[in-house]
């Protein structure tokens, strides 16, 4: 990998530990994926925020280095654990609450900004097109490369952290050029937001680091993240193209039988304790739609919102955030679905979603069962 | 084909493995110790190995668990591995673990218990002992 001598200097820890540090992540992840040089990004999005993920190694890492470390580039951030407005209610103890407080000052003193959110690409205004970005967020970098006309690889943890505090990343894979293989048909008749979560998470599994899928047609905004949401999950792909690809690609259907066998995987109980919406967080459009459907009816079991801090905040203003509370709803910012300490397999057997990404994680790491519904169902078979 | 991910400078006694190393649950952390029943390296310890394999497999919050055995001083001196994936190679990079990936004839080569010693900066970064 060519470097710049200011970059040889910064390897060499000629600019302290923590640059050296960063470079040594680029430059490795560089080498590893054949990058010829490091170029410039604009903005990093981090993960490995929730305490439940990163543990005291984590906690112990980031305290360590916020001493120094300082982001040189817009960096926002994941969810963590909890809402602190209402960790109160949950019970949850006091050793999580003080060592995910901790990480989350960690972050702010280098300057991250505290989103706490996995839907960057909703709650801040998108760059100009070809804008060279890292991160590390799975959904959010496929939505950024598919959607948002932005480049970024899929990145690590680690990647980006490196990428905010130098404002760099390997010229590699994504952020080049680069041609799918493989082209997903999309056959499934009548889609709702589940069936592109399914279709998702199918494309992950057999794309490499991009695939096309073909057969799409008008897509909402929840279906795109479901589908984003899906795919992230299940492999390393980080960008899909519409449309069929060239007459060489390899091409394979997914139909009700693929369709059905990722059902299976992630389907694991009839009905669930409770409900859990958001994974990707809810947007303002979704909450304003959601307070629509819930109009005159309410929960029969707890039903859990995850959404972005700015989401709750419109929300409240527009009063959105009374509708769904009087329908029973429990309204939670800076948090989400997916590895969330407040839903506890001590108390929920199973959870009913409409989240491919979701039951992933509800499924592998909560360890409770799933009950995947789509949204309509939900409302139609848990409310009255 | 050779690669070096991550620079350095060390000695130490091969220890190998056939199968990857998943290292987020299957590496105690205090000990060094790996905890998996099915992995062929069950309950033998990484600490202050070279360690050779073919890659790291699962989350990359994993890297963390490398971050951890570091900071207790059970890490491995160097690792060798056939792949790089992104876990081992993040894990090895903020911690200034060496990090060589090998060929697979040279993977195939290196034998349990073997002296090696390791220099990123030489021509030839592997002498056998």
């Amino acid at each position: 990998m060519d470097l710049t001598r200011e970059e040889e200097s910064a390897l060499k820890g000629e600019q302290g530990e923590v640059m050296q540090m960063a470079y040594r992540i680029l430059v490795a992840t560089g080498e590893a994926t054949d990058a010829e040089k490091l170029i410039p990004i604009e903005w990093a999005h981090l993960a490995g925020v929730n305490y439940n993920t990163i543990g005291d190694a984590g906690e112990e890492f980031l305290s360590g280095i916020s001493k120094d470390a300082r982001v040189k580039v817009k960096t926002t951030l994941n969810p963590m654990g909890f809402d602190i407005d209402n960790v109160s209610k949950y019970g949850l103890d006091e050793n999580f609450i003080s060592k995910q407080l901790s990480i989350r000052n960690s972050y702010e003193i280098m300057g991250v900004t505290p989103s706490f959110s996995c839907i960057p690409y909703e709650i801040f205004d998108i760059p100009k097109e070809g804008t060279q970005v890292a991160f590390a967020e799975s959904n959010a970098a496929i939505h950024a490369n598919s959607y948002d006309n932005l480049k970024t690889n899929k990145e690590s943890a680690f990647s980006a952290l490196a990428s905010a505090l130098t404002g760099k990343s390997p010229y590699s894979s994504l952020r080049k050029e680069d041609t799918p293989n493989v082209t997903i048909r999309m056959k499934v008749k009548n889609p709702n937001e589940l069936t592109y979560g399914m279709l998702g998470f199918f494309a992950g599994k057999v794309g490499d680091t991009s695939v096309n899928i073909s057969g799409l047609g008008e897509m909402d905004r929840r279906q795109c993240k479901a589908m984003c949401g899906g795919m992230g999950t299940s492999g390393t792909c980080a960008k899909f193209l519409f449309g069929e690809g060239d007459s060489d690609c390899e091409k394979v259907d997914f139909d009700e039988k693929e369709m059905q066998t990722v059902h299976d995987e992630l389907n694991t109980a009839e009905k669930g304790d409770l409900i859990t919406l958001g994974s990707p967080q809810l947007g303002l459009e979704e909450i304003s739609d959601l307070a629509g459907k819930l109009k005159g009816r309410s929960f029969k079991k707890r039903c859990m919102i995850f959404c972005p801090r700015t989401v709750k905040d419109q929300a409240r203003k527009i009063g959105y955030t009374n509708e769904l509370e009087r329908a029973g709803c429990e309204i939670l910012s800076d948090c989400c679905t997916c590895l969330t300490p407040l839903i506890n397999k001590d108390d929920v057997d199973a959870v009913t979603t409409n989240s491919i990404k979701g039951a992933f994680y509800l499924k592998n790491s909560t360890g409770v069962d799933v009950n995947l519904k789509s949204l309509l169902q939900i409302v139609e078979d848990e409310t009255r | 084909m050779k690669k070096i991910l991550v620079a350095g400078k060390v000695q130490g006694i091969v220890l190998k493995s056939e199968k990857p190393i998943n290292f987020l649950g299957t590496v105690d952390k205090k000990t060094g110790i790996i905890s998996d029943k099915n992995h062929d390296l069950f309950e033998k310890s990484i600490k202050d190995t070279i360690l050779v394999f073919p890659s790291g497999v699962g989350s990359s919050v994993g890297a963390y668990t490398i971050y951890s055995i570091k900071s207790n001083n059970t890490a491995p001196l160097a690792m060798i591995c056939q792949k790089a994936d992104l876990t081992v190679v993040t894990g090895c990079a903020l911690t200034n673990i060496p990090l060589i990936i090998i060929s697979d004839e040279e993977f195939s080569s290196i034998e349990n218990g073997m002296k090696i010693s390791l220099d990123t900066d030489s021509s030839n970064p592997i002498q056998y002992q």
